[in-house]
C-alpha cells in the first residue's frame, strides 16, 4: 500500500511538473492541480497510514485511531488549493481577454507595449 | 537617573506628533497652521528647559524603555552636554525657522506640507542628539535622510528641486548604509549598543582590529552628511529647496549632525594617527576648496553653500587634531556658525524674496532699498568673515591658535598655511557677498522692486544678528557655561583643558595670521573681475556631471543583469526552480543518513491496486493529451475522484468528502473558464525542450516519490495523541479532525477562510477591472455562438435540479449539523450546499438564478469571517485566550444529539465564507459571459411545456 502512495504522489508530481513548464496557462493551471493533488496527498501521508481506523472517536471498546494531525492540516489545504485554482483561472482568463492569447512567458512586445502605455500616460 | 528623566522620550516623539497638526490645522488658515507647528516645538523646548538645569550642573540625564534586551534593542535616550547644546539649536531653529516660513512661502505653496516636512526632519534630528542605543541613533540618522529628501523636494515641479533631493538622498543614504556597518561592529567591540558604555571603552576600541574599518565605515556617514570631500557635491545641489529649508537643514541641522557624530564620538574613536590624518585632513581640504568655490559663486545661496562647506570642513579639521583645546574650539564654532549662517540663508532668502533674483551680479546697492535686511546681512557677513566684535572672529581665532600648533606629517607649516589661506578665502567671500549684493550703485534693473519684508520675516535672522554682536562682546557671560558643559561632553570628561572666551589676547600667532588673512583677503576682492574670468575658463571637474554618470552606469548595470535574467519567459523561471530543488533534494538526500525502515508494508488489495492504475493512467493521458483541453479536464476529474477513493480507504472520510465535492466544485469553474480560453492547446515548443521539462519532470516525480516512500516505511511520534485523548473533553466533538479544524488549530482555520475570502473578493475585483477596461470591448465583439447549445436549459435538468435543491440543502445541513461528531462540517456542508446551488444555475443560467437569490456573497463572506471572529473574541468575555471553545449539546427529534457550543459558530462561519468565496467566483465568471454577449433568460427553461404558445424563442431578452 505504501508503494501505492508514493507512486501516485511521484507520477502526480511528475505529470505536474511536466504540465507547469508549458508555454500557456491552461495546462499551467492543469499542472499546478495535479501538483496540489501530489502535495495534499504527501501532507496526508506524513501521518502515515493506517486502514479501518477513521479518527471519530468510538463510544466502546479500544479503538484504533489514524493520526488526525495530518487530515485536518490537508482539509484546508484543498480547500485553500481550490481558492488558489480559481484564482488563477481568473487571471488567465484575464489576460487571455486582454491579450488575445494565453502565453504565459512575456514578449518583447509586451515590454514594448507597456512602455507605449506609460508614455501616453505621463 | 533624575526625575525629569520621563521628559525625554516625551520630548522626542512631541514632533512626530506633532506632525499630525499642519495638515488639519491648515484648514484653519496659514497663520494658525503656523501657530499651531510652534507648539509642539516649544513645548518640546520648554521640557528641555526644565531639563536644561541638570545638564548644565553635569548631570546625565538617561531614560530607556526596553524592547527587545537579548538583542540589545531599546528606546533609550540620554542627554548631556553636547546633545543639550544641539537639541536647543535644532528646537530653537525650529521656531525661528517656522516663523520664517510662514512668510516666506508663498500662497501657492502647500504651506500644511511643509510643516509636516518641517516637524518629521526636527523629530528625526533631536532622535539623532539624545539617542542613547546607537541602533535607534541609526534610525533617526536615516530618517533624516528621508525626511530632508521630502524637504528638499518639496518644490516638486522644479527639476533641479527633485534632482537635488534625489543626489542629498542617495549620497547620505549611501552614507547611512556605511555607518550601520561601522556602528554595529563599534557596538559589537564594546559589547554594548548603548551610547553611555560604548563611550567608557575607548581605550578597547582603539586597540582593537575591528578599530580601522569601523572608523572608516563611520566616517564615510559622517562626512557624506557633514558634505565633507569628497562627498560636499550634493550640498549646493540641496539648495533647490526653499530657503527656509536651506537655513534649517543646511546651515543648523542636518549637516551638522556628520559633525555632531564626530563630536559624540570622540571620546572613542579620536587620538589616534588614523583618526588625525583621515579626519583632520579632509578638513581642511574641504575647508579650502569650499571656500575657494564659494568665492566665486554667483548664486547667493550657492555662496552660502560652499562656505557652509567650508565652515564644516572647519569644524571637522578641529575635531580631527585630536586635541582637547580643538575639540571646545569645535564647540564654540559650532554655536557661532549657527547663529551667522542661518542668518544670512534666511537674508538670501528675503533678498530673493524680494528682488526675485539671487544672482549677486544682477544685485547692488541694496543698502539703500532695504535697510534692514542690509544690517542683518553686513553683521552676520562680518561673522562669517572672522571680523572683530562678532563672534565669528573669536572661534576663528581658537581655530588659527589650534591649527599653529599643529604637526601635519613632520611638517609644522603646512595646517597653519591653509588654514590661514582658508580665512582669506572666508574674507574675500563674505565681503564679496556684503560689498556686491548691499553696496555700490543703487540699480534700475532688479527682476522686482525690493523693499523691506514685513516684521514676521525679518524677526528670525535679527534675533540671530543680535546674537551675533552679544557673543562677540560678551562671550564668556553669554555662552561660556554652554560651551564649557557641552565641551566637557565631548572629550569625555575630566579636566577641561586651559582657554578663555575673550576678544583680546594680545599679539599671538593667530592675530598675525588673521591680519594676514584679512590684508589678502580684501586683495583678493579687489582683483575679484580678472580672477572670476579666469576662473569661468578654467577646466574643473563637475561633481554633478560624475554623479550622473556614475548613477547611469550603475542604473545601466543593473539593468543589463536584471534584463539577462529576468528576461520575462516564466516557463524558464519555473523551470530554472524545479531543477534547484532536485538538486538542493539531492544534496540533502546524499548528506543525510537515513535510519533503517521499521515500518511494515500494508497489503495491496486488488481493488486499491484497479485504482492505482486508473489514476496512473488518467495522469498519464493527462499529460500526452493535455492539448485538447476538454477531454485533459474530464481526466483530471478521475484522477481527483480516485483519490477521494484513497482517502475512504486510508481512514480519512472528511478528506474524501472534502476532495470530492471540492473536485465537482472545480471542473465546473474549469469548464467555465474554458469557455472563453482557447480549446486547444498549439503545439510551441520544440522536441528539445519537451525532452528537457520530461527529464526534470521524471526527476522531480522520482525523488518526490523516494520521498514520500522513504518515510512511509519509518515510524515517528506524533503530537496528536493530545488531540485524540482531549478531543471529547475538551473540544466536545468525536470527530477529531473536526474539532482540530474548529478548535485545537481553530486560529489557523480562521487564517485560512480569510484568505478563501480574499481570493473570492480578488477574484471578483479581477473581474470588475477586467470588465472596465478595453477587454471588455473585446468580449462584446467576440463570437461565443458557435459554442452554445441550441437548448442551453434543457427541460430534464431544470425540474431534476428544483427536485434536487432541497435535498441537497438538506444533506448540506445535515453534513454541517453532525460534523463535530461524525465526517463532516462546514467546510464540506459549505461546498455542498454551493453545489446545490451551482446546479441550479447550470439548469436556468446564473442571472436567472441570480434574480432569486436574497444575500449577496459579499455579505457572506464578510459575515462568515466576522461571526468566526466574533466567536473566538467572545472567549475573551470569559478571560480566556482567542478561539476557547465552551460547548453543550442539544438533541433535536429525527437528528442524533450534536454539540452546540462555540464551536458550532465558528464552524457556521466557516460554512459561510466557503459558500460566499465559491459563489462569487461563479458570479464573476458569469458576469464576463453576460459582456460576452450571453442572453438572459426570463423563464426557467428554453421549452417550457406547461406555456405551449409562444413559448419557443422566449430564450432571449
Amino acid at each position: 500500500m505504501e508503494l501505492i502512495v508514493a507512486s501516485s504522489v511521484g507520477v502526480l508530481t511528475a505529470g505536474g511538473v511536466y504540465l507547469v513548464l508549458r508555454l500557456r496557462a491552461f495546462p499551467v493551471i492543469l499542472g499546478l492541480a495535479l501538483l496540489s493533488y501530489a502535495a495534499n496527498i504527501f501532507l496526508f501521508a506524513s501521518g502515515r497510514l493506517r486502514i479501518n481506523a477513521p479518527p471519530v472517536l468510538q463510544k466502546y471498546g479500544e479503538a484504533v485511531y489514524t493520526d488526525p494531525l495530518p487530515q485536518a492540516l490537508t482539509l484546508t489545504a484543498i480547500v485553500i488549493a481550490f481558492g488558489m485554482t480559481a484564482l488563477l483561472v481568473m487571471v488567465a482568463l484575464g489576460a487571455f481577454i486582454e491579450a488575445g492569447d494565453d502565453r504565459i512567458d512575456m514578449t518583447e512586445a509586451d515590454d514594448a507595449g507597456k512602455a507605449v502605455r506609460k508614455d501616453g500616460a505621463a | 537617573m533624575s526625575s525629569g528623566s520621563s521628559l525625554l522620550p516625551i520630548i522626542a516623539i512631541l514632533p512626530f506628533l506633532g506632525a499630525l497638526i499642519p495638515g488639519i490645522m491648515i484648514r484653519a488658515g496659514r497663520t494658525a497652521c503656523a501657530s499651531f507647528t510652534a507648539i509642539p516645538t516649544l513645548l518640546a523646548l520648554v521640557m528641555l528647559g526644565v531639563l536644561a538645569p541638570a545638564v548644565m550642573r553635569g548631570e546625565v540625564i538617561r531614560a530607556e524603555i526596553e524592547w527587545l534586551p537579548q538583542l540589545g534593542l531599546s528606546a533609550s535616550f540620554f542627554l548631556d552636554g553636547l546633545g543639550l547644546l544641539f537639541a536647543g539649536m535644532i528646537l530653537g531653529m525650529g521656531l525661528l525657522i517656522t516663523l520664517y516660513a510662514r512668510f516666506y512661502l508663498s500662497g501657492e505653496d502647500p504651506m500644511g506640507q511643509f510643516y509636516t516636512y518641517l516637524l518629521l526632519f526636527q523629530g528625526a534630528m533631536l532622535g539623532i542628539v539624545i539617542s542613547d542605543n546607537i541602533l535607534l541613533l541609526l534610525i533617526f540618522w536615516e530618517l533624516t535622510s528621508l525626511t530632508s529628501f521630502l524637504l528638499i523636494g518639496y518644490w516638486k515641479h522644479l527639476p533641479e528641486g527633485r534632482q537635488g533631493a534625489r543626489m542629498a538622498l542617495a549620497v547620505t543614504g549611501a552614507g547611512g548604509l556605511a555607518m550601520i556597518g561601522g556602528m554595529l561592529i563599534l557596538g559589537n567591540i564594546a559589547g554594548s549598543y548603548n551610547l553611555t558604555d560604548i563611550l567608557q571603552q575607548g581605550d578597547a576600541i582603539r586597540a582593537s582590529d575591528w578599530y580601522l574599518p569601523a572608523l572608516i565605515l563611520i566616517l564615510i556617514g559622517a562626512f557624506t552628511k557633514s558634505a565633507q570631500f569628497p562627498f560636499h557635491f550634493w550640498l549646493p545641489h540641496a539648495m533647490a529647496a526653499p530657503t527656509p529649508v536651506s537655513a534649517y537643514l543646511h546651515s543648523a541641522t542636518m549637516v551638522k549632525a556628520g559633525v555632531f557624530l564626530l563630536a559624540r564620538m570622540w571620546p572613542v574613536l579620536s587620538g589616534t594617527e588614523a583618526w588625525f590624518y583621515i579626519v583632520a585632513t579632509t578638513g581642511l581640504v574641504t575647508m579650502v576648496l569650499g571656500a575657494l568655490i564659494a568665492l566665486f559663486k554667483d548664486d547667493l545661496k550657492a555662496l552660502l553653500a560652499f562656505s557652509t562647506v567650508s565652515h564644516l570642513g572647519l569644524l571637522t579639521m578641529l575635531l580631527g587634531f585630536g586635541t582637547k583645546y580643538a575639540a571646545i574650539a569645535a564647540v564654540f564654532h559650532i554655536i557661532n556658525h549657527l547663529t551667522f549662517k542661518a542668518a544670512l540663508f534666511m537674508s538670501a532668502g528675503i533678498v530673493d524674496h524680494e528682488t526675485h533674483t539671487r544672482d549677486i551680479k544682477r544685485l547692488g546697492g541694496l543698502r539703500h532699498l532695504m535697510p534692514i535686511t542690509a544690517s542683518i546681512a553686513v553683521v552676520t557677513a562680518l561673522s562669517m568673515a572672522g571680523m572683530i566684535f562678532f563672534n565669528g572672529f573669536l572661534s576663528k581665532e581658537m581655530m588659527l591658535d589650534a591649527a599653529a600648533e599643529t604637526v601635519w606629517a613632520g611638517s609644522a607649516w603646512a595646517v597653519p598655511v591653509a588654514a590661514t589661506l582658508g580665512a582669506l578665502l572666508s574674507v574675500a567671500y563674505s565681503f564679496r557677498f556684503i560689498v556686491h549684493v548691499f553696496f555700490g550703485p543703487v540699480r534700475d534693473d532688479y527682476p522686482a522692486k525690493p523693499h523691506d519684508p514685513p516684521f514676521g520675516m525679518w524677526a528670525a535672522p535679527a534675533l540671530l544678528a543680535v546674537f551675533v554682536v552679544l557673543i562677540g562682546i560678551l562671550p564668556a557671560a553669554i555662552v561660556g557655561p554652554l560651551v564649557a558643559v557641552a565641551g566637557g561632553a565631548v572629550i569625555g570628561g575630566g579636566e577641561l583643558p586651559y582657554y578663555s572666551l575673550k576678544i583680546w589676547h594680545g599679539v599671538n600667532a593667530a592675530l598675525i595670521m588673521s591680519v594676514i588673512a584679512l590684508a589678502g583677503g580684501l586683495v583678493l576682492l579687489a582683483l575679484h573681475r580678472p580672477l572670476d574670468r579666469l576662473w569661468q575658463v578654467a577646466p574643473r571637474p563637475e561633481a554633478k556631471v560624475i554623479f550622473d554618470g556614475l548613477v547611469a552606469a550603475a542604473a545601466g548595470l543593473s539593468r543589463r543583469i536584471t534584463e539577462g535574467l529576468h528576461n520575462g519567459a516564466i516557463s524558464r523561471y519555473l523551470a530554472i526552480f524545479v531543477a534547484a530543488s532536485v538538486a538542493l533534494g539531492y544534496v540533502a538526500w546524499t548528506g543525510g543518513g537515513l535510519a533503517p525502515a521499521d515500518r511494515a508494508m500494508l497489503p495491496i488489495p486488488p481493488v486499491v491496486a484497479i485504482g492505482w492504475v486508473l489514476l496512473a493512467v488518467a495522469t498519464a493521458l493527462v499529460v500526452t493529451m493535455h492539448r485538447q483541453r476538454f477531454q485533459a479536464l474530464v481526466l483530471i476529474g478521475v484522477i481527483g475522484l480516485m483519490i477521494s477513493v484513497g482517502f475512504v480507504y486510508l481512514s480519512a472520510p472528511d478528506l474524501a468528502l472534502t476532495q470530492i465535492s471540492v473536485e465537482t466544485v472545480t471542473i465546473m469553474l474549469l469548464l467555465l473558464a474554458l469557455h472563453f480560453l482557447p480549446k486547444d492547446t498549439p503545439r510551441e515548443s520544440p522536441l528539445a525542450l519537451r525532452a528537457r521539462d520530461g527529464v526534470l519532470a521524471v526527476a522531480a516525480g522520482g525523488a518526490v516519490g523516494a520521498l514520500t516512500f522513504a518515510f512511509l516505511l519509518r515510524d515517528f511520534s506524533p503530537i496528536s495523541d493530545y488531540h485524540l485523548a482531549n478531543s471529547y473533553e475538551g473540544g466536545g466533538g468525536t470527530n477529531v479532525v473536526n474539532v482540530i479544524l474548529v478548535d485545537f488549530r481553530g486560529f489557523d482555520t480562521y487564517g485560512e477562510i480569510i484568505v478563501l475570502g480574499i481570493a473570492g473578493l480578488a477574484i471578483f475585483a479581477l473581474m470588475e477591472t477586467l470588465l472596465r477596461g478595453q477587454a471588455a470591448r473585446r468580449l462584446r465583439n467576440s463570437d461565443q455562438s458557435q459554442d452554445r447549445s441550441r437548448d442551453r436549459h434543457p427541460l430534464m435538468m431544470v425540474v431534476a435540479t428544483r427536485a434536487m435543491l432541497p435535498i441537497a440543502l438538506m444533506v448540506g445541513v445535515y453534513i454541517f449539523l453532525r460534523g463535530h461528531n461524525q465526517p463532516g462540517g462546514g467546510f464540506i456542508a459549505g461546498l455542498v450546499v454551493s453545489i446545490a446551488f451551482l446546479m441550479q444555475y447550470m439548469a436556468s443560467g446564473f442571472a436567472w438564478a441570480q434574480a432569486r437569490q436574497r444575500i449577496g456573497y459579499h455579505d457572506m463572506i464578510g459575515w462568515g469571517v466576522v461571526i468566526a471572529g466574533l466567536t473566538g473574541a467572545g472567549a475573551w468575555l470569559a478571560g480566556k485566550p482567542f478561539l476557547t471553545s465552551a460547548y453543550g449539546y442539544i438533541k433535536l427529534p429525527l437528528i442524533e444529539e450534536f454539540g452546540l457550543g462555540s464551536a458550532f459558530l465558528f464552524d457556521l462561519g466557516v460554512f459561510l465564507t466557503v459558500l460566499g468565496a465559491v459563489m462569487l467566483t461563479l458570479y464573476s465568471l458569469s458576469r464576463i459571459a453576460r459582456y460576452a454577449g450571453e442572453t438572459v433568460n426570463v423563464e426557467p427553461m428554453d421549452y417550457d411545456p406547461s406555456q405551449r404558445a409562444g413559448a419557443v424563442g422566449r430564450g432571449g431578452e
